[in-house]
Parts: C-alpha cells; sequence; structure tokens
C-alpha cells in the first residue's frame, strides 16, 4: 500500500517535472541563448493554460466555449494564441535591455493574470475553469509519457536551434551587440525571434499543465510558481545548457515537493509560515548553488563545430 | 569610394564634428589622424551608421547611405571595426568568425530545423574560410581558444580577421594599433598592405602611431576641433605648421617641437 501511494506520487510528481523542464527550455533560449531578461513567464504559462482550457472543454454559460475540441488541437492552440501575444510584448519591449526588460515583463505577465481573474466572461474569473480532460482517457501514467514525449521534442528543436549559425548569432549578441550589429546582422530581429520562440514553448508548457491538474485558475499563475522557480531551475541546472535546464527542473521540484512534506516538523511558533519558509530554502539553495557552482550544475558547453564529433 | 560631405555632429554644446569633408578613394588606405577629441571616432561612428549626423551627407560609391544602420552598412559592403576589441569573448576565435558570413541559410530558425543537412554543409565551407583567416593572419593555434582569452593585440588582430569573412570593399579601422606590440603590429600592417594589395579593399584607418600611418596611408586627412584642417601624404603634412602646432609637433607648452 505504502508502495503503490509512492508509485502513484513518483508519476504526479514527474509529470510536473516535464512541464517545468519544457518551461525551463524556453527560458533558456531567452536567457541562457540570448541573455533577456523575461520574469514574466508566468505569462505565457497562463495564455496557453488557458487556451487549451477553453478549446477543449464543453460548452459552458461561466465562460468562453467550450468548443470541445480535441487535445492535439488544444495544444496548437496555446502555441498559435502565444504567438502574436509574444509578438507584440517583444516588440514593444525590443529596445529594453536587463533590468528594464526585467520590470517591464514581470508587469505584463501580472496584467495578463489579472486580466483572466477579472474577465469572467472568458475565463470564469476566479472560480477558474475545470473539467480539462486528459486525452485518450489515460490516467497519470499515461500522460507522464505524453508529457516525456513534448519534453524530448521541445529538447530535440531547443538544441538544435543552439547548435545552429541562428543559435550562434544569439550568442554573439549576447556577448556583444554592437560587435554583432557591425557583422551584419539585425539584432532587433533576432532577439524577437528567440523571444517569441521561447515564450511559446513556455505557453506549451502551460497548456501540458492544464490537461494535467485538469482545472486551470488565475491563483497558479503567480510569479512564485509561474516565473522564480522557472528561472532557479535554470540557473540551478546550468543557464546555456539545455540538460542542464531539465536536470534543474528535476532537482529543484524535488527539492520543493520534499519541503512540502518538512511542514508537519516546523516548530509551534512557525506554524502558518511553512510556504514563506519553503521559499526561503528555495533562496539559499539558488544561493549555495551560485556560491559553489556559479555556472550550475551542467555548464554551458559550446557546440559541436560541424563535421566534429559530439563530446 | 566613401564619399563625406559637409558632415555635422554635436553633442550638447560641444560641436565634435564640424562640416567636414573628404574623399576615400578606391583602393587607398586613408589615414585618419589628429588630437585626442579631434572628432574622428564620432566621424567614424557617423559613416558607420552607429550615430546620426545633424547635417550633411555620406555617399558610398555614389550611393546616399546617410543614416542607414550598421548592420544594413555591412551587406553595402562597408564594414567597422573598433577602438576597444569587440569579441565575443564566451565564443571560440573559430566561432568569432563564422558568425560573420552573410545570408548563411542556418541564419533561418526554420532552416536550421527543417534542412539541417544543408545547414552542415553550408557551415562546414564556413568553417574552412574562418581557418583560411587564422592561417592568413597567422593565429591559427588560438583557433579554439574563447576570445575574451585572447591579449589586447590578438583581439585587434581578430576584429581585422572578422572583416575579413565579408564581401567588404571598404573597412574602417579604429586604431587598429592601439595596445599591440611592436612585433605583432608588424604581422598586423602586413595584413593590411596584403588585404589592401590583393583582395582590393579600401581602408580608411584612425591611428595615432605615426610609424604605421606613414607606412600605410596615402592620402592623410588631419582633424582637429572638429574640422578637416589639412590632407596630404605624411611628408607634406609634416611641413605644415598648422598641422605641427595642431597635433604633430607640438607639446602642451605650445612650443614648436620637433616632429
Amino acid at each position: 500500500m505504502e508502495l503503490a501511494g509512492l508509485g502513484a506520487y513518483a508519476l504526479f510528481f514527474l509529470n510536473l517535472v516535464g512541464i517545468y523542464a519544457i518551461m525551463a527550455l524556453g527560458l533558456n533560449m531567452q536567457w541562457g541563448m540570448t541573455g533577456q531578461f523575461n520574469i514574466g513567464i508566468a505569462g505565457f504559462f497562463a495564455v496557453g493554460a488557458y487556451t487549451t482550457a477553453i478549446l477543449t472543454t464543453g460548452p459552458s454559460d461561466n465562460w468562453l466555449g467550450g468548443f470541445n475540441l480535441p487535445f492535439l488541437a488544444g495544444l496548437v492552440g496555446s502555441v498559435l494564441v502565444c504567438l502574436p501575444i509574444a509578438w507584440a510584448v517583444g516588440r514593444i519591449t525590443a529596445r529594453l535591455r536587463t533590468d528594464y526588460l526585467a520590470i517591464a515583463t514581470i508587469g505584463i505577465a501580472e496584467i495578463i493574470r489579472l486580466f483572466f481573474l477579472n474577465e469572467g466572461w472568458l475565463s470564469n474569473g476566479t472560480r477558474g475553469i475545470p473539467g480539462i480532460q486528459k486525452p485518450f482517457g489515460v490516467g497519470n501514467g499515461g500522460y507522464l509519457l505524453v508529457v516525456a514525449a513534448f519534453v524530448g521534442l521541445t529538447w530535440l528543436a531547443v538544441e538544435i536551434a543552439r547548435r545552429s549559425p541562428w543559435g550562434r548569432v544569439l550568442r554573439a549578441i549576447r556577448d556583444n551587440e554592437p560587435a554583432t550589429a557591425a557583422a551584419g546582422k539585425d539584432i532587433a530581429r533576432f532577439r524577437l525571434q528567440a523571444f517569441v520562440v521561447g515564450s511559446c514553448i513556455m505557453s506549451l508548457g502551460g497548456g501540458l499543465y492544464a490537461h494535467f491538474v485538469g482545472f486551470v485558475s488565475p491563483e497558479a499563475f503567480r510569479p512564485l510558481y509561474g516565473t522564480f522557480l522557472v528561472w532557479v531551475m535554470l540557473i540551478a541546472g546550468g543557464s546555456g545548457n539545455n540538460l542542464g535546464a531539465m536536470l534543474g527542473a528535476l532537482v529543484v521540484w524535488l527539492i520543493w515537493s520534499s519541503t512540502e512534506m518538512l511542514a508537519g516538523l516546523v516548530p509551534t511558533a512557525l506554524i502558518g509560515s511553512e510556504s514563506a519558509f519553503r521559499v526561503f530554502l528555495i533562496g539559499i539553495l539558488l544561493q549555495i548553488i551560485l556560491v559553489s557552482r556559479p555556472q550550475g550544475l551542467l555548464p554551458e558547453k559550446r557546440p559541436p563545430m560541424p563535421g566534429e564529433h559530439r563530446r | 569610394m566613401i564619399e563625406i560631405e559637409r558632415i555635422s555632429r554635436a553633442f550638447g554644446g560641444l560641436q565634435a564634428v564640424r562640416e567636414v569633408s573628404f574623399t576615400v578613394a578606391e583602393g587607398s588606405i586613408t589615414g585618419l589622424i589628429g588630437p585626442n577629441g579631434a572628432g574622428k571616432s564620432t566621424l567614424f561612428s557617423i559613416v558607420a551608421g552607429a550615430l546620426a549626423p545633424d547635417s550633411g551627407r555620406i555617399r558610398l560609391q555614389g550611393e546616399d547611405i546617410t543614416g542607414l544602420p550598421t548592420h544594413q552598412l555591412f551587406h553595402k559592403g562597408l564594414v567597422r571595426t573598433f577602438q576597444i576589441p569587440h569579441e565575443f569573448s564566451r565564443m571560440t576565435v573559430r566561432e568569432n568568425l563564422m558568425v560573420v558570413p552573410a545570408r548563411q541559410a542556418g541564419e533561418s530558425l526554420l532552416q536550421s530545423w527543417l534542412q539541417w543537412w544543408k545547414v552542415v554543409r553550408e557551415d562546414r565551407a564556413i568553417l574552412r574560410q574562418a581557418d583560411e583567416v587564422l592561417a592568413f593572419l597567422e593565429i591559427s593555434h588560438l583557433r579554439d581558444e574563447l576570445a575574451g582569452n585572447l591579449s589586447g593585440g590578438q583581439k585587434k588582430l581578430l576584429d581585422l580577421g572578422r572583416t575579413m569573412m565579408t564581401d567588404a570593399r571598404a573597412v574602417l579601422l579604429d586604431e587598429p594599433g592601439a595596445g599591440v606590440n611592436r612585433t605583432l603590429l608588424g604581422k598586423l600592417a602586413e595584413a593590411i598592405e596584403r588585404l589592401n594589395r590583393e583582395r582590393g579593399y579600401t581602408f580608411c584607418v584612425i591611428e595615432h602611431d605615426m610609424d604605421l600611418i606613414a607606412r600605410l596611408c596615402d592620402p592623410v586627412m588631419v582633424m582637429a576641433n572638429g574640422e578637416l584642417i589639412a590632407q596630404g601624404d605624411m611628408a607634406t603634412l609634416r611641413a605644415n605648421p598648422e598641422v605641427r602646432e595642431a597635433y604633430l609637433g607640438t607639446g602642451i607648452s605650445g612650443g614648436t617641437g620637433a616632429a
């Protein structure tokens, strides 16, 4: 009985690791490869989750739709709806660098969350959208295979991008913008492309999340879960390294989940502040990693030269 | 080749460049000298599209290129280097060169995903080109080093190498010799001469090392206080009292020292 419970928990746990891994890969394209400081991940996460929720649930009087579309159509919708939103955000913030981009994106993510909170006709407001089905009637185990397939495809796409001449230009931009312009590259175009593709990957993660938990509400897209944890995952795992991003998702989610069990152990005086305590622990973890392994668990490796064998 | 027509630019109350006109002739290595603050680098930035002029025109082979952004000028055959080396520090020396070639199929993300075999084939050719440039500059042994680890002089060579990865016609060099030791400087000068002779590159060079200017450049333009005060070959300029006063010959005392 104990073992069965553990197995069920492992499936639940790994599904979320996979979903976070996809978002960390999206962030790696923006931050790891291009140096774009996007802390509005939660916004694109929310767009993906709500889009597929509206597209795939049955008709309702309480929110827009639903349209009863199949699972895959919902995910394609997540990406397609995110595309123009990310493009517009990218255009608006195109001239902002580092901390200014960070301020703008966190603001936009909160605008998106508050939009879903307040536009009840669209999203059912605080009550959220329930009844989002997993595909083919699978359970958590079957869904894990689906998530794993998407993690694999996303990793492949991002890794090919990183090794391509396109990724090389992004790294050049990250290192030195004036020299990249002097080498004839349209910096604004490349930055926008990386921002849009990275955001659409986050939106895909949001779509998979909605089908996994079966219910979306604005509560799930607060900056702590949607943005902060993904950043810790990427930095801990190894910014610029796609395997590192995925490893970071596993390690950080493991620590984050296990602190939930610690809740029973906190001293009486601290009861009620467990959640703050968890954030505090994650903050300490990040500090330890940054001091002892500043490049993360798996540091960035240069891509192989053409014709060179993979090392 | 590059016609600079009555270019002016002010920063607040400071008139950095005032009505400067001259022509960089096709196939020449034209020098641009003058004291610090003369407006040379500002003029360079304007020609290279990094700064907009307040007034005046720049023409490249007759075509008006005033105000075009840097990356578009690159595609018209005008490239620049920087006074302080601008390497891609966390990329290898080879990668620094491989970024440069224009119209790479693999710069399209879709093509990199859908036609990766074509992209890899093209990248092999680019790699060969990069290795040839490194051999030309005699820094092949550094090819897998991170560019950030190179010495200042080696970074200058790498800057020059990046201009060799293009179909450049005109190259603006901002102080290629600054911080470069004598041996390396000879190599750099030789590379510039060969590129001029063998590939037909036109150069415009800002430099404070008068030996390098005398060796490479003819004609030489002299700027002071934002204005063009003289032009000609170095021998003529050395004999010109105004040039000696402004730059070549006089100390801070204002006397007429030896050039």
